[in-house]
């Protein structure tokens, strides 16, 4: 017996050591011409871009995907030992935490503070966004009419008493809408709003945007919000659905957006690489391809987004800078526990 | 120092390294965050806590007794299809339960194919399944009732059959052989595979995600995203924790003295049923194995087949050969620790604070994966840190951190087989042994070994499968260019692509199913030889 556990545990320390050892020799050589990235963006929307980045400059992208969360846990403990040169993430929350974490180092590009709107960066450009998700309503066309589709404030109206579906709370896309509602609003008037949609809800909110377009057509509900690629996802699977798309307070704030974006890491051993990188995501191809990959909304102004997503007509956008949805979202994730919003 | 000794401090390094990135997580007490507790308290705890509770006795008798009496089913009673059924019903085990999680949602969910039927026929109203307990139970109950029947099954074969063959000639009727015999001689295997099929409960992020059923684990998932604390969100982690020692407490009392004392393979004749109650039961095994496999699967298949186009790509090779290193790696290392555990307590006598710690370091299973993940990153970045100063970083990018967190994470999955088959070696059969000569290498090769295989093999079995569906450890604690199939399932099914992620599902599936061959093989080669 004993003969046994020795050698499995002589076989077990080997493995051990023999593994770390491989990654102590590859960590060790320092490549010039590459930047690492961690990246909450899933890969197969992001690995396209980095392809691409990788034909044109020649500069090898080495990157490892994971959530959010984790990964700026990450950074914060590897601190200036940290092999990642930039983060990207999918929601303006992780980055303004990330940032306020002090994770990040002002990038100083022109270039960016050209193709970027003022109020999809960081004011010191700890971050910027990349491309534009655009959070609003998403209606049976045979059960509610154009007209009658105004806004966020609106859905919590009685009229829409049983006839609205919600994405869980959880959805950090939901937490940054909230946030929105605080800053336009204040905490008051936005926790009767989050009470009223409360009581409309015609079934528990469910767990993804798609699944909320799938209750509106079964009849479950009339009216919802959603990312707008998923309605262009839904669309293009079925080209004849009868959802379509509202601009959510167009008379008013202006419809909610949400950014995918990147920052550069303060402890970058290839800052250089990683913000060629950045740059080159703000710029006209690298926007295309965003459009095409999830039917995002470009950053850059100055880009077109693609023809299907275009054809949603064009939105005014709530220009309230995106830090602000960082540093409300805590508050609004209290606001929402207390209207008991799941 | 004598040998023992020597043991005994082994052993207490082996423990201390499997429960250090629990104590880094119980050390967030040490770190106040009153104000996060009095806003859960005033809204979501209590709810959490119910629900935990709630789902928890729902589930545990779930698979107490779909697990249970399939195993009986299959190991005493002749019955068409059995051997084919006996099989399949392992496999739902293979498929990560937030994938079955959301092809039952998309199937008999109110918008889903099954109820649309149904109101078009009938105009009937429809509900949602979601809403209430009820759902989330069933589905739950189908994911997790393997735990149950491949330990109960395993003891169910090598049961004591001289006692069961007398109480079948004193007029015994098969029920109370069942109720009576076979049940209580089987019951500490049942009892782990309950056990562990509510620490899985417990730690589950991904279905219950999908249903929106909101419980401790989804509340410290929350607490950490949205309040940005890592300390709330390892201290309510805490009272996971806690739920978990009650329900070994539970096990361990309910376990009472039993335990098995022979380990013979069945040799009975199984139970010969009239042609009505014989079909009676595959009707209820087959409709298992329908829901709980034939059904998710062949939504999986139509799936993959329709998005194999877009979603094929040379690099899953690379995805099904990382999962498969990795499941078996951490397969034979968990497996190997909860041996040696095992033996030097079936040798000495251990002390009551080493048996606390055995103890203590099984919990990780019931952890919730992701902060499971951040308490060993942190502890591993803190000793690389330690032991080369600015150096450290190699130690958590390599592998060793990711095969830390496996063996942390599912030593309770091996450890409660490889327990069960060193309790049925008792110390007359080593007595025997030695009385008629055997060196200790003739009792390892002889007796040991084959009485222990059959357990080591299903454990291992367990370990890697688990292994293979794991995702936040994998996630955040795999070196550069380790991305695995369950990584792919996830990215995909997080972004809504659920077609998409028909694929990768369907090749953990695949793996899971050369490890079930493989574990077949191997114990049925065992099985001839100890003839």
């Amino acid at each position: 017996m004993k003969k046994i556990i020795s050698a499995m545990l002589v076989a077990s320390s080997l493995l051990i050591i023999g593994c770390s050892q491989d990654q102590q020799t590859d960590q060790a050589q320092v490549d010039a011409g590459k930047v690492v990235v961690y990246s909450a963006r899933a890969e197969h929307l992001i690995k396209p871009l980095f392809d691409e980045f990788t034909n044109q400059t020649g500069i090898k992208v080495q990157f490892q995907t994971g959530n959010a969360n984790a990964l700026v846990e990450r950074l914060k403990a590897e601190g200036r030992n940290t092999p990642a040169d930039m983060l990207i993430t999918n929601d303006v929350g992780n980055l303004w935490y990330a940032a306020d974490q002090g994770l990040f180092q002002p990038m100083n590009s022109d270039l960016i503070k050209r193709n970027i709107p003022p109020h999809l960066q960081d004011p010191q450009q700890l971050w910027t966004g990349l491309s534009v998700r655009a959070r609003t309503l998403v209606y049976h066309q045979d059960r509610v009419s154009a007209e009658q589709v105004i806004g966020y404030e609106d859905l919590a109206d009685p009229k829409w008493q049983g006839r609205l579906c919600l994405r869980t709370s959880g959805s950090v896309y939901n937490k940054s809408l909230v946030a929105s509602l605080i800053e336009h609003l204040g905490e008051e008037q936005t926790q009767q709003i989050l009470a009223g949609w409360v009581n409309n809800l015609a079934a528990k909110p469910q767990s993804k945007d798609s699944h909320v377009m799938e209750a509106i057509l079964a009849g479950q509900c009339d009216i919802g919000l959603v990312n707008t690629y998923y309605f262009g996802r839904l669309q293009a699977e079925n080209p004849d659905t009868p959802l379509r798309l509202g601009w959510a307070n167009q008379s008013t704030t202006g419809t909610h957006i949400n950014v995918s974006g990147a920052g550069l890491l303060k402890h970058a051993k290839n800052s250089d690489n990683a913000l060629k990188l950045i740059e080159w995501l703000s710029e006209k191809p690298a926007q295309q391809i965003f459009g095409a990959l999830n039917r995002e909304y470009p950053a850059n102004s100055n880009v077109t987004p693609n023809p299907q997503v275009e054809s949603w007509g064009t939105f005014k956008q709530d220009q309230t800078n995106l830090k602000r949805l960082g540093e409300l979202q805590q508050t609004a994730t209290i606001l929402i526990n207390r209207a008991n919003y799941e | 120092m004598n040998s023992k000794t020597l043991w005994h401090i082994a052993l207490w390094g082996l423990i201390i390294l499997i429960s250090l990135p629990l104590l880094r997580i119980l050390s967030a007490w040490f770190e106040p965050s009153s104000e996060i507790w009095l806003h859960l308290s005033e809204t979501l705890l209590w709810s959490m806590i119910t629900n935990t509770l709630w789902l928890l006795l729902g589930v545990g008798i779930g698979v107490t007794l779909l697990g249970v009496s399939l195993a009986w089913f299959v190991t005493m009673c002749e019955f068409p299809g059995r051997k084919i059924l006996e099989w399949m019903l392992f496999l739902p085990f293979a498929i990560p339960a937030y994938v079955l999680g959301f092809v039952y949602l998309g199937l008999f969910d109110f918008p889903g194919p099954v109820q649309s039927f149904l109101r078009e026929l009938f105009g009937w109203n429809g509900l949602d399944i979601r809403d209430g307990k009820l759902g989330i139970m069933l589905v739950m109950t189908l994911v997790l009732y393997p735990y149950v029947y491949m330990l109960a099954r395993n003891a169910f074969y090598s049961q004591n059959n001289t006692l069961v063959e007398s109480a079948r000639l004193l007029g015994m009727s098969g029920f109370g052989v069942f109720w009576r015999i076979s049940v209580p001689m089987a019951r500490p295997a049942i009892a782990a595979g309950v056990m562990l099929a509510l620490m899985e409960t417990l730690a589950d992020f991904g279905t219950v995600a999908i249903f929106n059923y909101s419980t401790l684990t989804s509340g410290i998932f929350s607490v950490w995203q949205d309040f940005r604390s890592l300390q709330a969100a390892a201290q309510l982690s805490t009272l996971l924790l806690g739920i978990a020692v009650l329900l070994i407490f539970i096990e361990r009392w309910s376990r009472g003295r039993a335990r098995y004392d022979s380990n013979k393979r069945m040799t009975l004749r199984p139970y010969k049923l009239k042609g009505h109650q014989a079909w009676l039961i595959t009707g209820f095994v087959g409709s298992v194995v329908l829901l709980a496999f034939v059904l998710p699967v062949a939504q999986l298949l139509f799936w993959a087949l329709i998005t194999i186009d877009i979603e094929w790509d040379t690099r899953y090779l690379d995805w099904i050969s990382n999962s498969f290193v990795l499941a078996v790696g951490a397969a034979i290392l968990t497996v190997g620790l909860a041996v040696i555990v095992n033996s030097v307590r079936q040798q000495t006598h251990l002390s009551w604070p080493l048996k606390t710690g055995i103890r203590f370091a099984n919990l990780g299973y019931a952890l919730p994966g992701s902060v499971l993940a951040v308490g060993i990153m942190l502890l591993i970045i803190d000793i690389g840190e330690l032991v080369s100063p600015g150096q450290g970083i190699w130690l958590s990018s390599g592998i060793f951190a990711l095969l830390l967190a496996y063996m942390v994470r599912f030593l309770a999955v091996a450890y409660g087989p490889v327990e069960s088959s060193f309790d049925s070696i008792t110390p007359s059969m080593t007595e025997a042994a030695r009385s008629l000569g055997a060196n200790t290498s003739r009792l390892v090769s002889h007796v040991y070994l084959p009485m222990l295989k059959p357990g080591l093999v299903v454990a291992g079995f367990m370990v890697a499968v688990d292994v293979m569906k794991e995702l936040p450890a994998t996630y955040l604690l795999r070196p550069y260019g380790w991305d695995t199939l369950a990584i792919r399932v996830y990215e995909l099914s997080s972004e809504g692509l659920y077609e998409r992620a028909a694929l990768p599902s369907l090749m953990l599936l695949g793996l899971g199913l050369l490890g079930l061959y493989m574990v077949h093989r191997i114990n049925k080669r065992y099985k001839i030889r100890a003839k």
